[in-house]
């Protein structure tokens, strides 16, 4: 058994323009100690993806339908006092902008130490010492002193620092980090990231990590998947995502990278931009936008299959590689048309 | 900067505006019409030289700028001379009122906190439901009544038809039963309209301070809901209640003319509108000397209280 499994998780939001489905019907497993990356452009219903876990979403959204099992519990079941003792404690959650997420007129040792007393029995003196160490662990220097002093005395990447250990502070069995660099300075990115891993490593925690940086995803991940207009449309290790990508939708989420040495003069960009959710295209949600459509595309939505047997995986296994397009059913008239080249040097790290 | 060298710093700089605040009130009373030597005389045509020793004797014959500082070194000691009209001791006068006013003033600023903040918190956290909707009607009714009409129903009703107060003070001493009783009326009267609009205000910073990131990862920490709410929306949420708060300060000393008026109570309110009215200087002087150092000290209180509440605050400037 997975130590998360996401169901058919269905969630929407109630606007005055209508009815918003931001996740529809995605479904999903993580291991423990796996780290696993959503990824996709803005809007692609990877944030309200992690907010669901802990139920955390808020008017107008709602989870309409689906299953979130962790550790065999049924999260959407849960009563107020369960999902407290869930959140925090078992999955714990790191947010885009540390400077928001931290509350500006609490010491940051207080914001750390009053999620251990949330959790545990512990003297008020005995908190402050695993704060003061948690900040220690996340390579705050100085942290004793540190300890007293309010979020905005910090930088940016000591900000998520103090998230990432406030996160960390009950050894959660898993991570949602949405975005953990993104509103970061990108030389502080790659030391966010290292620590992350080193930490994940350390305490045997799983890792769900939303971004839309497939560079950073590389460098963290063990798998990816890949989301698109509230659906997964492909999952795969990732380095089997990087050298044979097997979506339309991530080739050219890929081709859109800049990497160093290329001789390019301008980026290739996905033409168009990701469907108003109120209104989705009919059949596959990426054809008004894939240089590959055909009819086929326009009359009916692809289901995610193996890419190789073009049969649909009901229990995946984590390193099975899934596509949602119709080229892996052989309903493609002409089918898909493009190279990956793999550059000396490029790979992966 | 810690919060003991921000509260120093802060208290060194009123000192000028305090110093300001005297040469206003000194010159206002020079400024407006009127002579006080005709107080004293009785409004009565008298002989030059009687009028000459007399304007003498106060020192009215000395110049402008010397008064003032005679006015000020007096003022320093808490020395504020002798009423022309009553022939008293205006400290003593003062200190005769200012209790009066203080605790009338004190129990309807506590009452407007206490019945303020609690409905404001709950008026935010259901928003849109019937609670929100009857704190909102409550509120606009609180703010549009005016006090006096209401201080007379309160009077009417449980003071003259339900016979459960009296109608004036009864004689007793001010801590008494018997005028805490009595004081009631006065404080809800004199409480309502701050009470609806520290709740209007609370209600929709903390609706503001709901959408932060901040109350986001609270929850996601697993706080208690109370928790999330009191202790980290509501302490974001009460600068703007600060501010309110701290100005209606100033009605413990100004602000209760009418009420007063209307319940008999005898405090600062009235003693300033009759002083007034008799052109009795040393206390006008002194009552509005005491308004203004209220503010100044109510604006401070306001300050220190940010900068308790929000640690940024205390590195802005």
């Amino acid at each position: 058994m997975a130590l998360l499994e996401v169901e058919d998780l269905v969630v929407q939001f109630y606007t005055e323009d209508g009815t918003v489905r931001a996740v529809d019907g995605i479904s999903y497993e993580i291991d423990r100690g796996e780290t696993v990356a959503l990824v996709g452009e803005s809007g692609a219903g990877k944030s309200v993806t992690c907010l669901s876990l802990l139920r955390l979403l808020e008017r107008p959204g709602e989870i309409v339908s689906g299953e979130i099992r962790f550790d065999g519990r049924d999260v959407l079941g849960l009563s107020d006092e369960e999902l407290r003792d869930l959140r925090g404690n078992e999955i714990a959650m790191v947010f885009q902008d540390p400077s928001a997420a931290l509350n500006p007129v609490y010491t940051v040792g207080e914001q750390i130490a009053e999620a251990i007393r949330a959790h545990e029995d512990v003297t008020d003196e005995t908190a402050r010492r695993r704060a003061i160490d948690l900040l220690e662990r996340v390579e705050i220097p100085d942290a004793a002193s540190r300890y007293s002093e309010y979020p905005h005395e910090f930088s940016g990447g000591m900000q998520q620092r103090v998230v990432i250990a406030m996160a960390l502070s009950c050894e959660p069995d898993l991570l949602v980090c949405d975005e953990p660099t993104t509103a970061l300075d990108v030389t502080i990115e790659a030391g966010i990231l290292e620590l992350l891993e080193d930490l994940a490593a350390e305490f045997d925690t799983a890792i769900q990590l939303v971004s839309h940086d497939l560079g950073v995803v590389a460098g963290l991940c063990d798998r990816v998947q890949v989301m698109y207009a509230g659906e997964i449309v492909e999952r795969a290790p990732t380095e089997e995502l990087y050298y044979d990508p097997k979506h339309p939708y991530t080739v050219g989420l890929m081709a859109s990278i800049p990497r160093i040495g290329d001789d390019r003069d301008e980026l290739p960009t996905i033409p168009g931009s990701m469907p108003d959710l109120v209104d989705v295209p009919t059949g596959c949600r990426f054809h008004p936008r894939c240089p590959y459509a055909e009819e086929a595309c326009r009359l009916r939505a692809p289901s995610l299959v193996d890419v190789e047997t073009g049969v649909p995986a009901d229990e995946p296994a984590p390193n099975d590689h899934l596509a949602a397009c119709h080229e892996y059913t052989d309903d493609l008239v002409d089918g898909l048309d493009y190279e990956v080249v793999v550059e000396d040097g490029g790979g992966l790290e | 900067m810690s919060l003991a060298n921000y509260v120093l710093r802060r208290v060194v700089v009123t000192i000028p505006v305090l110093l300001g605040v005297t040469a206003i009130t000194f010159s206002l009373l020079h400024v407006a019409p009127g002579d006080p030597i005709d107080v004293v005389t009785g409004f009565q045509n008298v002989d030059d030289d009687v009028e000459a020793s007399l304007r003498a004797e106060y020192g009215l014959d000395r110049p402008v700028w010397e008064q003032y500082l005679v006015w000020v070194a007096d003022v320093l000691t808490l020395e504020f001379g002798e009423s022309p009209v009553t022939g008293r001791d205006v400290g003593a006068t003062i200190a005769e009122r200012l209790p009066y006013t203080l605790l009338l003033g004190g129990s309807a600023w506590l009452l407007s906190l206490l019945i303020g903040i609690p409905a404001g918190v709950v008026a935010a956290v259901k928003r849109g439901e019937p609670a929100d909707e009857v704190s909102r009607i409550a509120a606009l009714a609180g703010i549009a009544t005016p006090n006096f009409w209401l201080g007379l129903v309160l009077l009417l009703v449980f003071g003259v038809h339900l016979g459960w107060f009296r109608v004036i003070p009864p004689d007793a001493p001010l801590l008494s039963l018997e005028m805490l009783w009595f004081m009631l009326l006065p404080t809800i009267t004199l409480g309502t309209a701050s009470a609806a609009l520290v709740m209007r205000l609370l209600r929709s910073s903390m609706l503001r301070e709901l959408n932060e990131g901040y109350v986001r990862t609270a929850r996601a920490k697993g706080l208690r809901e109370r928790t999330v709410i009191w202790k980290h929306v509501l302490r974001n949420s009460l600068i703007a209640v600060v501010t309110v708060a701290g100005l209606q300060i100033t009605l413990l000393v100004d602000g209760a003319v009418v009420v007063e008026q209307v319940f008999s109570w005898p405090g600062m309110g009235r003693l300033l509108v009759d002083a007034i009215g008799r052109r009795d200087f040393p206390v006008v002087q002194a009552s509005v000397l005491l308004i203004g150092v209220t503010v100044v000290v109510a604006n401070l209180l306001v300050d220190i209280t940010y900068s308790y509440l929000d640690p940024r605050i205390r590195y802005d400037r």
